[in-house]
C-alpha cells in the first residue's frame, strides 16, 4: 500500500551534471560527444518506487514534479491503465495533458508550481490532444468511450452511445472547457494531428490515425473492415481527414479518406539487414522488394510541417513522406521500410526540413525493450536525410542506457529544442526516461543530456514512464504515465551552453502541437550570435583567439548606441562573411555573420 | 447541462455520422458532476479505488486473454526453430523479434489473469483450460495443426522459410480473428488493458502479416 506521504517526493537528485561539467571545461571545443557522459551511467540501478523512485539527471534540471490530480490518481493501485497520462498540447500558460479517462489542464504560469485549472472526465483512451486557438481536439479510440463521457463503458458491441473518433471542445475559458461536437470514425482515433493550411485562414484540418479494429457498420454506417480488393470502401488502408470550419467548429466533419497506401511498390529497404547483405554474392544487386498486396492498413501518427508542405507518416511497416499542400488530399511522395523496424510510430522533421526522424514503437509501449538483450537498432529511432523528397537512411538512435525488465521502454514522443544552428531533440522513452540528443550529423546522433527514474516497482512491470516530452516556451514538459507532470529546464554544459539555451528560450508560441511542426524562427538578438560563436568553438570553425576577439568586438559594438553601434556591427558582419570561406565550418560563420548583420540593422 | 451543447451535438451527429440519434444526455462539465438523475458522478480515481484497480471484465475477456497465451506460445515455439532449421538471416531477424515480442506479451497477459485470480496457463500454453492451444477440444483460429507443426519441423533452409511464412501468416490472421471476437463480445474489451492489448495485437500482427507477405513474394515472385 502506498502511503500518501509518498506523494511528496524526497529522492535526492544526483548532481552529476554540475560535477561533470565543472571537470570538463577544458575539453569543450569539439563535437557534442567530446564531453564524456558520467561513468558508470547513473541510470543503471536506480531505486524503484512510484513517487519515491531514485532519479538521475545530466545537463537537465527538474523544475517541478506534480502528481496527477485527485480525480486521476488512485494511490492504492499504481499503474492503473485507466488513469494513464498520455499526450500533451499547449495553449498560452496552459498545458493540456490527455489521460485515458479524460484530460487535465495545468496552469504553468509558474512552472515551479503548476496548478490544476481543469480536470475533464471523459474516458475513451488515448485522449491524444491537439489545440488550435480556442479549440481542442481529443482522440477517442477505446470501445468503452461514451458520447456522454460516462464512466460505465459501453457493454453492447453495437451501440449508439459509443464515441470512437474526435471530440471537439471550446477552450475559450480553458478552466471550463465546453464540449462542442463529435466526429465519429470507423476505427476511432488513436492519435490526431492538427493541420493548418498557410493559404486558408478559415479552416483547419485534423488527420485521424486509428489503429484499432473497425467497428460494425450497424453502429456506424459505411464501416467495413474488408480487404481492399474485396471491398473498395473498406475503412482499412486509409486515413481520415476532418475539416473544421473555424467559424462553425460544430460542423467539423470527415471530408476525405485518402488512400495514401495504394500501390505502395518498390519501397527501398533503407537499412538492409547486414546479414542479408553478407549472404548476397559480391556485387550482386540488392533484391528489388516486391509489390505489397496488403501493405499498411493505417498510420499510427502523422507529423505535418505546413511551412514546407510536407508530412511524415508513421504507418504500420512504413515511413511515408506526404505532400500536404492540399491538406484534404495528402499525396504520398516517398516511402521507406526497414527490416529492423517493427511498428513505425511517429515522425519529426528537423527545422530546415532536410532531415526526418522516425521512431519504432516495438512492443506498443507496454514492453521492456531497452534491456541489454534488446538490439540497439530495435525499438529505436531511424534518422534520414531528406533531399528533394528523397529519404536516405543514415543511422539509428536508441536510448543508450540499459533498463531493467520491469521498465516498459521504447522510442516514443519528443520534439525539437530550438537551439539555432543545431538539430537537438528531447524524447520520451517511457520508463527509460528522457533523452536529449544532437542529430545535426544524422550519421552520428549523440546524447547530450538525460533524466531517468528507477522502475515503478522493483519486482514486476508496472505501467509508467514518460509518454511524451516536448519543449514549449523555454521549458520541457513531460507527461508521466503514472507520476503526473514533470517540468524540466536545460542546464548549461560544454555540449549546450548558456547562450544556446538562452537563444532557445527566445522562441515562443501562443499555442503548440508537436505533430503540427511550426517553423522555428529566432528574433534578432545578440544571444543568437553568441550561440553561433559557442558552436564555432565546438567545431573549431575559427581559431580560439579569433573567437575571443569577435566576442569582445560584439560586446563593444552592442554597448554603443545609434549609428556607431550599427556601423560597428555592420563592419563586423562584413569581416565575418569574408572569413567564412577559409573556415572549416563556413556555413556557421555565414550564419553568425548574417545574425550580426541583422543586429546592425536592429 | 448546457442546452446549446445538446442542440449542437444533436444537430451535427445525423449530418456527419448518419446516426439516428444522439444519446449525449449525461454531464459534460468538469467533474465530479451530477448525472442525469442528480446523483454525484464518481471520478475515475474513485471508480478505480472501488474496484481495487480491476475494472469489470467478462468471460469473453478471460477466454481471449488466456487463449492468447497458448496462441502466442505456439508462435514462440516455431519462431524459436529458425536458427536450428536453417532459416535465412532476414527470417531469423523476424523470428527473433517474434520470440521476444510474444514472450513479453504472454507475461503481460499472465499478470492480468493472476491479478484477477483466474486460471493462468503456463507460458507454453499448458496448464490452463487451453491445453496446448486447444480450447474445449477446438483449435484456436490460425493455430497450426499437429500435422502442420510436424511438416514445419521437418523442413530446412528455404523450404523452412516458405512454410514458416505461410503458417505464420495463417497464425497471425487467426489472432486477428480472436481480436475481432473479443471486440464484438458483449461487455468485453471494456478494461483498458484488454482493449490496448487487443488493439496492439491487431496493429502489430497486421503489420507483420504485410511484412511476411512481402517476404513470401521475394521467395516466389
Amino acid at each position: 500500500m502506498i502511503a500518501l506521504s509518498l506523494l511528496r517526493r524526497s529522492a535526492p537528485l544526483f548532481a552529476i551534471g554540475a560535477l561533470v561539467a565543472a571537470g570538463c571545461t577544458t575539453s569543450s571545443t569539439s563535437s557534442p560527444g567530446s564531453m564524456p557522459a558520467p561513468s558508470p551511467d547513473p541510470r543503471i540501478g536506480l531505486k524503484a518506487g512510484w513517487m519515491d523512485a531514485a532519479e538521475a539527471a545530466w545537463n537537465i534540471r527538474v523544475v517541478s514534479r506534480t502528481p496527477p490530480s485527485k480525480d486521476f490518481m488512485n494511490p492504492s493501485t499504481p499503474g492503473d491503465r485507466r488513469l494513464t497520462n498520455s499526450d500533451l498540447a499547449f495553449s498560452g500558460n496552459h498545458v493540456i495533458q490527455g489521460n485515458y479517462s479524460g484530460y487535465q489542464v495545468w496552469d504553468v504560469g509558474n512552472p515551479a508550481h503548476p496548478t490544476l485549472a481543469s480536470a475533464f472526465i471523459c474516458p475513451g483512451s488515448q485522449s491524444d490532444v491537439s489545440v488550435y486557438k480556442n479549440l481542442a481536439f481529443v482522440s477517442g479510440e477505446a470501445t468503452s468511450g461514451r458520447l456522454d463521457c460516462g464512466l460505465q463503458g459501453v457493454p453492447d458491441s453495437v451501440s449508439q452511445e459509443r464515441l470512437r473518433g474526435i471530440r471537439v471542445f471550446d477552450i475559450t475559458d480553458i478552466a471550463h472547457p465546453k464540449y462542442l461536437a463529435n466526429v465519429q470514425t470507423c476505427r476511432g482515433s488513436h492519435t490526431n494531428t492538427l493541420v493548418t493550411d498557410p493559404n486558408d485562414q478559415a479552416n483547419v484540418y485534423i488527420y485521424v490515425s486509428g489503429s484499432a479494429p473497425v467497428r460494425s457498420s450497424v453502429e456506424l454506417p459505411g464501416c467495413s473492415g474488408g480487404a481492399i480488393d474485396e471491398d473498395p470502401n473498406t475503412a482499412l488502408f486509409r486515413i481520415e481527414v476532418i475539416k473544421v470550419p473555424l467559424a462553425a467548429p460544430h460542423q467539423a466533419r470527415v471530408v476525405s479518406s485518402p488512400r495514401i497506401f495504394n500501390d505502395l511498390v518498390a519501397v527501398a529497404r533503407h537499412a538492409e539487414d547486414p546479414a542479408d547483405a553478407r549472404q548476397r554474392p559480391a556485387g550482386a544487386p540488392a533484391p528489388r522488394p516486391p509489390v505489397g498486396r496488403g501493405g499498411p492498413t493505417q498510420c499510427h501518427d502523422i507529423t505535418v510541417y505546413p511551412e514546407i508542405g510536407l508530412a511524415g507518416g508513421a504507418c504500420g511497416g512504413y515511413g511515408l513522406l506526404l505532400d500536404i499542400h492540399d491538406p484534404a488530399n495528402p499525396k504520398r511522395i516517398g516511402a521507406v521500410s526497414d527490416s529492423n523496424f517493427s511498428f513505425w510510430h511517429s515522425a519529426t522533421f528537423n527545422n530546415d526540413g532536410t532531415k526526418i526522424l522516425f521512431s519504432d514503437e516495438w512492443g506498443g509501449g507496454s514492453a521492456p525493450r531497452c534491456r541489454t538483450t534488446d538490439k540497439p537498432e530495435w525499438g529505436a529511432d531511424a534518422l534520414f536525410t531528406l533531399t528533394n523528397g528523397k529519404m536516405d537512411f543514415k543511422s539509428y538512435y536508441k536510448l543508450p542506457a540499459p533498463q531493467t525488465s520491469f521498465e516498459n521502454c521504447v522510442a516514443h514522443n519528443g520534439s525539437l529544442i530550438p537551439i539555432p544552428g543545431r538539430d537537438v531533440m528531447v524524447q520520451a522513452w517511457y520508463q527509460g526516461g528522457i533523452s536529449i540528443f544532437d542529430w545535426t550529423d544524422a550519421s552520428h546522433p549523440t546524447e547530450i543530456a538525460y533524466f531517468d527514474r528507477g522502475p515503478m516497482d522493483g519486482t514486476k512491470l508496472v505501467n509508467g514512464g514518460s509518454w511524451s516530452v516536448y519543449w514549449y516556451n523555454g521549458y520541457m514538459y513531460s507527461s508521466e504515465i503514472s507520476r503526473g507532470l514533470d517540468i524540466f529546464e536545460l542546464a548549461p554544459s560544454p555540449m549546450m551552453t548558456q547562450n544556446e539555451i538562452d537563444a532557445a528560450k527566445l522562441v515562443r508560441f501562443d499555442f503548440f502541437n508537436t505533430q503540427n511542426q511550426p517553423k522555428l524562427t529566432w528574433p534578432t538578438n545578440v544571444v543568437v550570435a553568441r550561440a553561433y560563436l559557442d558552436q564555432l568553438v565546438r567545431s573549431n570553425g575559427l581559431a580560439a583567439g579569433r573567437i575571443s576577439a569577435i566576442r569582445k568586438e560584439l560586446s563593444r559594438a552592442e554597448s554603443l548606441s545609434g549609428s556607431a553601434r550599427g556601423d560597428a556591427l555592420g563592419a563586423l558582419a562584413k569581416q565575418l562573411h569574408g572569413e567564412a570561406t577559409s573556415s572549416p565550418d563556413a556555413a556557421k560563420v555565414h550564419m553568425l555573420a548574417a545574425e550580426v548583420g541583422k543586429l546592425a540593422k536592429s | 447541462m448546457d442546452r446549446s451543447f445538446l442542440r449542437t451535438v444533436a444537430g451535427i451527429v445525423p449530418v456527419v455520422l448518419g446516426l439516428a440519434a444522439c444519446h449525449g444526455s449525461a454531464p459534460m462539465q468538469a467533474s465530479p458532476a451530477p448525472d442525469a438523475g442528480g446523483r454525484r458522478m464518481l471520478s475515475p480515481a474513485e471508480v478505480a479505488r472501488a474496484d481495487s484497480g480491476r475494472p469489470p471484465y467478462t468471460q469473453a475477456d478471460v477466454h481471449f486473454m488466456s487463449g492468447m497465451i497458448g496462441h502466442h506460445a505456439q508462435a514462440v515455439l516455431i519462431a524459436g526453430w529458425a536458427p536450428s532449421h536453417g532459416a535465412s538471416p532476414s527470417l531469423q531477424a523476424l523470428c527473433a523479434r517474434i520470440v521476444v515480442g510474444q514472450r513479453d506479451e504472454i507475461g503481460l497477459v499472465q499478470a492480468w489473469l493472476r491479478t484477477r485470480r483466474e486460471t493462468v496457463p503456463n507460458a507454453d500454453g499448458s496448464g490452463g483450460h487451453q491445453m496446448a492451444g486447444m480450447d474445449h477440444g477446438m483449435m484456436m483460429p490460425g493455430m497450426l495443426t499437429p500435422e502442420q507443426l510436424a511438416q514445419l519441423d521437418r523442413a530446412r533452409g528455404p523450404e523452412f522459410d516458405r512454410l514458416f511464412l505461410v503458417f505464420m501468416i495463417q497464425h497471425h490472421q487467426g489472432a486477428l480473428t480472436m481480436v475481432d471476437e473479443v471486440m464484438n463480445a458483449k461487455g468485453a474489451a471494456q478494461d483498458d488493458t484488454v482493449f490496448k492489448f487487443a488493439a496492439d495485437v491487431s496493429a502489430d500482427q497486421s503489420t507483420e502479416i504485410a511484412r511476411m507477405e512481402l517476404m513470401l513474394k521475394e521467395i516466389h515472385p
